[in-house]
């Protein structure tokens, strides 16, 4: 899935990485606890999360996770923004909940996870 | 590759917004040295759990990676309380981090554990009261 249908799917607001939206993303992963996506994690690109402070852009690094949705209506600060641009990271804000979000694109074809490497 | 390279950088546990910092550079520059991306991955994410563990536990400390021919090692010391039970401190979900943690989305009690899952060698030295070195190992 394209992170520009993943954007359109949520009806999300694009924060940073427009470049980045014809990229493909194969899977996600949903959680406020930045230690479990560190433990569980493999290859999904995709982090939808409530949390909102620096270390989930640094953890979505980490792990090479190329798309970041903040649900719920949260506002990243505008430096949590540009840490997304130094990262190559495409951060976008929704005002769904994370379940809804996750259970519309898991519907949409996302998965779990997948065998390939995200692009 | 012959020569030892190696990243010293002091980790400031007053700001826990900046932890992660230099496991960020240190990522860089090994995609800037060309290693594979699950190397990278592996060195990056140890790190960058026990910088947020020095951060949260140690108010800080040094991180020092060296980057040999077939090994990559990160040492991290801290001159924080110190780890009284290690075999505890390694089980998943066991954590002494206090709620204002957990709200920041760690101490979930994945640290120790995660850093032992994606390296090939870790040791943890504590003494209580005087603080903690992990040394870890990355095989090239």
């Amino acid at each position: 899935m394209k992170i520009r249908e993943i954007q359109d799917i949520l009806g999300a607001e694009l924060l940073c990485g427009e470049e980045y939206l014809d990229n493909d993303v194969f899977s996600a992963c949903c959680s406020d606890m930045m230690s479990d996506v560190l433990a569980y994690v493999k290859d999904q690109g995709l982090l939808i999360t409530g949390l909102v402070n620096p270390q989930v852009i640094r953890t979505a690094n980490m792990m090479d996770m190329v798309c970041v949705v903040f649900v719920r209506s949260k506002v990243p600060s505008d430096e949590i923004i540009e840490l997304a641009k130094e990262s190559g990271i495409t951060v976008m804000r929704s005002n769904l909940r994370a379940f809804e979000a996750s259970g519309l694109l898991y519907c949409a074809g996302l998965s779990k996870d997948h065998g390939d490497k995200n692009v | 590759m012959s020569d030892i390279l190696k990243f010293h950088f002091d980790v400031d546990g007053s700001d826990f917004s900046s932890a992660g910092e230099a496991s960020v550079l240190v990522k860089k520059k090994l995609r800037q040295l060309g290693y594979p991306a699950d190397i990278i991955r592996k060195v990056s994410i140890a790190m960058y759990e026990g910088e947020i563990n020095m951060v949260i536990h140690a108010g800080g400390g040094s991180a020092d990676v060296e980057v040999h021919e077939k090994e990559i090692v990160i040492i991290l010391t801290d001159e924080g309380p110190g780890i009284p039970d290690i075999s505890l401190a390694m089980q998943e979900g066991y954590s002494t981090a206090r709620d204002n943690i957990r709200v920041l989305g760690f101490g979930a009690g994945m640290g120790l554990p995660n850093m032992k899952k994606y390296t090939d060698y870790m040791d943890v030295k504590s003494e209580v009261g005087k603080g903690t070195t992990v040394t870890m190992k990355v095989f090239l």
